[in-house]
């Protein structure tokens, strides 16, 4: 009988939508296993596992990053966004997210989140409105229900209103 | 879908690096933006016994230009390429290259080095290293070594590296006056089912030191030396570049797939190598696209 080695444990500190917390993880454990398992957001949802989908995308020190290619030990001493942070405390939707909802840009929701992260991190940047580099942003991500459309709209209006700001 | 177990360990420096990688063993592998391994990891395709992260390691992230040459640290992350501020001559393709490299959640995380020692054979830094020439510096707690790109790419996924060294930055010793690098695949972000890098120096209107490369077509970055001489001191022309296509497809052996088959994948390398070469000269992307038969 071949024995199960010990698990590999470290112990991170990492900052989770403004909140920071102490954790322990093992190793092999992606960013993606430890939101969900151990800090109990389970917004971050896994498609594929294996970096395709981007259904778990969420921000890392701002940037988009697949959180199923990073394992959690590796985001000691970061700032992790997921997409329960995007709406207020008192359950206010972000613009972004009223957006999606307002456009249509989601039906059964699972890889909403990862799309509402890649867009926050891209909106962060203040792009310029350009149609085709939005599409090149947005294709980072599967959406088997939409058809994309509507979650070009509803990042395209937040966009749009940014700019009349 | 979830990695097996390891020993993870951090260095702080490159000299920890490599004490950890040799006394890690030859199961050990080094792990900076993972964006290739963890993907391998979590489909078991890959089950190192410790993993070195030098994601952190200072000092191997520039992306500088001395003497003429490029040097690009192994810790240089695609979109900093992507979106590098300063002019390049010389070297504008990687700008180009950078932006064709998987998808921006991607392009964030995964590296330079790490692209160029994961040896994927559709990978557009393995593809540039060759057209460039490029030098790899190896380091190791034996020393350092130069190891040369036309020499480095040993086979499916595996390289000249030795198990304990770690790759900490590439020199291209010069730039191209003409360059274009065009790849193809089925959706955006995909491995390309084909590639063709293309760089030449204009010598009174002549193409002068000719480089073509290719990616996809075989278990390793290939040069295509057949090309290079066809189109050596030539001028540039679409009746040069459509017979310098048609002879590359004909002399590749591509594997089959899932992907694409064989033929599909000579026909496509010798298509975006008309293209490549036709955007290299400057030509009008109307004329490239006419060359398509």
């Amino acid at each position: 009988m071949s024995a199960v080695p010990e698990p590999d444990l470290h112990d991170i500190t990492v900052s989770v939508n403004g909140d920071e917390r102490q954790v322990t993880v093992e190793s092999r454990h992606t960013l993606a296993d430890v939101l969900r398992e151990q800090l109990g957001l389970t917004g971050t949802h896994l498609g594929c596992e294996h970096g395709v989908c981007g259904a778990c995308t969420v921000l890392v020190d701002g940037a988009a990053v697949r959180s199923c290619l990073v394992f959690g030990v590796q985001v000691d001493g970061r700032e992790v966004e997921t997409v329960e942070g995007l709406a207020a405390a008192d359950g206010r939707l972000a613009p972004l997210q009223q957006a999606f909802l307002d456009s249509h840009g989601l039906q059964c929701g699972f890889c909403t989140p990862g799309f509402l992260m890649l867009a926050t991190a891209y909106l962060r940047d203040e792009p310029e409105a350009d149609a085709e580099e939005l599409r090149d942003v947005l294709a980072s991500n599967l959406c088997r229900c939409t058809g994309y459309q509507g979650i070009a709209e509803a990042v395209t209006a937040v966009l749009m209103d940014a700019d009349d700001d | 879908m979830k990695p097996g177990s390891f020993e993870y360990h951090r260095a702080h420096d490159l000299d920890e690096a490599c004490r950890l990688l040799s006394d890690a063993g030859e199961d050990a592998k080094v792990i900076a933006g993972g964006q290739s391994l963890v993907a391998m990891m979590n489909l078991r395709l890959a089950r190192p016994a410790a993993l070195i992260d030098i994601d952190r390691l200072p000092g191997l992230s520039h992306v500088v230009i001395e003497a003429g040459a490029l040097r690009v640290g192994a810790l240089t992350r695609h979109v900093h390429l992507e979106r590098h501020p300063g002019v390049l001559p010389g070297f504008e393709v990687l700008r180009d290259a950078a932006g064709l490299v998987g998808h921006l959640p991607i392009r964030a995380r995964g590296t330079f080095g790490g692209s160029i020692a994961h040896a994927d054979a559709a990978a557009e830094w393995c593809v540039l290293a060759l057209l460039f020439d490029a030098r790899i510096r190896a380091v190791s707690s034996r020393g350092t070594r130069e190891l040369a790109a036309e020499k480095f790419f040993e086979g499916l996924f595996t390289t000249a590296l030795e198990p304990d060294e770690i790759l900490t930055e590439v020199v291209l010793p010069g730039g191209f006056t003409n360059a274009a690098i065009r790849e193809f695949s089925r959706r955006h972000g995909d491995f390309a089912t084909a590639l063709t890098a293309v760089g030449w120096t204009a010598q009174r209107g002549r193409i002068g030191r000719p480089r073509v490369a290719l990616g996809g077509v075989a278990d390793r970055p290939l040069r295509s030396t057949l090309a290079e001489e066809l189109l050596e001191g030539e001028k540039p022309s679409m009746e040069l570049f459509e017979t310098v296509g048609r002879q590359v497809a004909d002399s590749l052996s591509p594997p089959a797939d899932l992907h694409a088959s064989a033929d599909h994948r000579r026909r496509v390398a010798g298509v975006l190598t008309v293209r490549a070469l036709a955007e290299a000269a400057g030509f009008p992307a109307t004329v490239a696209m006419e060359a398509d038969r």
